[in-house]
């Protein structure tokens, strides 16, 4: 029981130091703004002074599928950019400043204290995620068209899936790391492998990335699926995780 | 039966052996004050016995678990006070003892005693409710030393528990290992010779990843014990004149001088201590001071580890 004792320590630590409150207000005014750009960067693109004439009129006009594809630009780079900060220094800052040994001279294993962390920060993206979600329907309700709740909903947990991918590899590298930014220094590495792995289209199929493409066609109402990825993504997560307590267990601190 | 026991335990890290084949037995209830120069092997001996680093052979049993076996067993019957104790600085004292109480499964009304309890003990009851980022040092230490017995611990390792501290609090903390000697056993280390003079009941000293002694206290001391009178007279020259009868005597090995100060090394304590001060008044002396040295235990350390120095 004693993942619940660490998991509420987890969660006030996140909630005092204001890590829920930043990637809560973040990823709201992203997913806030995404309908907004989608709608009003071609008229301002068309209001700049000395556009040639005519021009603007192969300015399109904007769907309610712009709004999805900003959105899911600005979660796909921000939200896993937040995603390696807030997990990045969960175990080596813990391992770094002593308060690891504090703790696991305790009845708590070394396992339950990586999960635990895991589960406070899959807590916070839910919550993170389901702001921007709202920011993001309200407006594009507002300035387009309502997108159907089901679909869209289940394109933000597909976004929350890739998410955790990389929140389960950077408490890996947190894990192997001794400290907070060589940890970050590495799920930084792990990112770029993914994303240079993402330029093979056979492999691509199966990555984290091709989520965000299956949700946005989900949100639209085509008819495409990505089933590889998404098992991909949770056998990536489970496996981080698995080695991140093996790892831990064997180290000294 | 021992509360430690250590078994040619023998730790490398790389070329570097930290310990090298250190066997320890710490009866229970007692005080253990564990002494050595740097890198003796005190606090790899500290890291291995809490589970925080595993031998590279050996074997060790703490509170009856065998270290190779059950890490969480351990964990419930041990209290640990790292040399340098971290907390969460965003917490409060309540809250990190609290939160530790939890862990040990207590429940709510015990818990909440047990943190007011402890935090009175380490005199923070009135910092009780502010965060431990601004705590200066010595608060942190005596927070360590709360958090180290939350759970009533059968085994508690101190590893420098007072060197923070100013004469007052050290005065404290000395106070409350005092208090807990009977209660449970406790392994103390230290480079604060006067501390372990003070409150331990046995002591064992680390050179190289060994322990070259262990024993009682007054048995350690009285080891390297060297039979000496100091005597200090107002004449001096009467004292250089009695030293020329007193070399003579049987008892005396010999007499050395320092000023006013004579320094008589004896063969022989029992006869000494009736011969010694009559001998000297009936020559006549009027004298200032008479003094059987008692060596100290840095006199002891010293003798014993060499010129490698405290840690």
């Amino acid at each position: 029981m004693n993942f619940w004792v660490v998991f509420r320590k987890e969660m006030l630590e996140q909630w005092r130091t204001y890590k829920v409150l930043i990637v809560g207000a973040l990823l709201f005014m992203f997913g806030l703004s995404s309908p907004l750009l989608a709608k009003f960067t071609p008229e301002m693109l068309a209001a700049v002074p000395g556009l040639p004439a005519g021009l603007s009129d192969f300015i399109p006009t904007p769907t309610v599928a712009d709004a999805m594809t900003q959105y899911i630009k600005n979660m796909s780079q921000f939200g896993i950019l937040l995603a390696l900060l807030m997990s990045m220094g969960s175990v080596a800052q813990e391992k770094e400043r002593g308060t690891a040994a504090m703790i696991l001279t305790r009845p708590v294993s070394r396992g339950t204290f990586i999960l635990a962390k895991f589960a406070a920060l899959k807590v916070t993206f839910v919550v993170s995620l389901l702001l921007a979600s709202l920011g993001c329907w309200y407006y594009t309700w507002l300035l387009f068209e309502a997108l159907p709740w089901g679909p869209f909903l289940l394109m933000n947990a597909l976004m929350l899936v890739n998410f955790m991918v990389y929140v389960a590899l950077t408490l890996l590298c947190s894990t192997l790391a001794r400290s907070q930014s060589a940890a970050g220094g590495l799920a930084f590495g792990g990112l770029i492998l993914l994303a240079g792995l993402g330029a093979f289209p056979r492999l691509a199929e199966y990555l984290p990335g091709r989520l965000f493409e299956w949700g946005a066609a989900m949100a639209l109402g085509m008819d495409t699926t990505a089933w590889p990825a998404l098992w991909t993504s949770l056998g990536l997560i489970a496996v981080c995780l698995l080695a991140a307590g093996l790892i831990f267990r064997r180290q000294e601190l | 039966m021992n509360t430690i026991k250590v078994e040619k335990l023998v730790k490398t890290y790389g070329k570097v052996q930290a310990l090298d084949g250190l066997d320890l037995h710490v009866e229970p209830g007692s005080v253990f004050g564990f002494l050595g120069p740097n890198g003796a092997g005190k606090t790899t001996t500290m890291r291995i016995l809490t589970g925080l680093a595993r031998p590279t052979s050996g074997q060790a049993w703490v509170a009856g678990v065998d270290l190779a076996t059950d890490g969480r067993d351990l964990a419930r019957r041990i209290g640990y006070l790292p040399e340098e104790p971290a907390f969460y600085g965003w917490m409060t004292p309540i809250e990190f003892l609290d939160h530790l109480g939890r862990l040990y499964g207590l429940q709510v009304k015990i818990r909440s005693a047990r943190v007011k309890e402890l935090l009175d003990l380490v005199k923070l009851g009135d910092s009780g409710k502010r965060r431990i980022a601004g705590f200066s040092r010595g608060m942190r230490q005596r927070l360590g030393i709360a958090a180290a017995l939350v759970n009533q611990p059968e085994v508690l390792f101190l590893d420098e528990p007072a060197s923070a501290l100013d004469p007052a609090g050290r005065k404290e903390v000395l106070d409350l290992i005092e208090g807990l000697r009977g209660q449970c056993t406790v392994l103390m280390s230290t480079h604060i010779l006067a501390d372990v003079e003070r409150v331990c009941d046995v002591i064992g000293i680390m050179a190289r990843g060994k322990l070259i002694v262990q024993a009682p206290r007054q048995e350690l001391l009285d080891q390297v014990a060297t039979p000496v009178f100091e005597v200090e007279a107002e004449d001096v020259n009467g004292l250089q004149t009695w030293a020329v009868v007193g070399r003579s005597l049987p008892w005396v090995a010999s007499i050395e001088f320092n000023g006013h100060i004579g320094r008589v090394v004896v063969n022989d304590m029992a006869l000494a201590k009736r011969e010694l001060l009559p001998n000297l008044l009936q020559a006549g002396l009027v004298l200032n001071r008479y003094e059987e040295l008692k060596p100290s235990l840095e006199d002891v350390f010293l003798r014993l580890v060499g010129g490698e120095g405290l840690q």
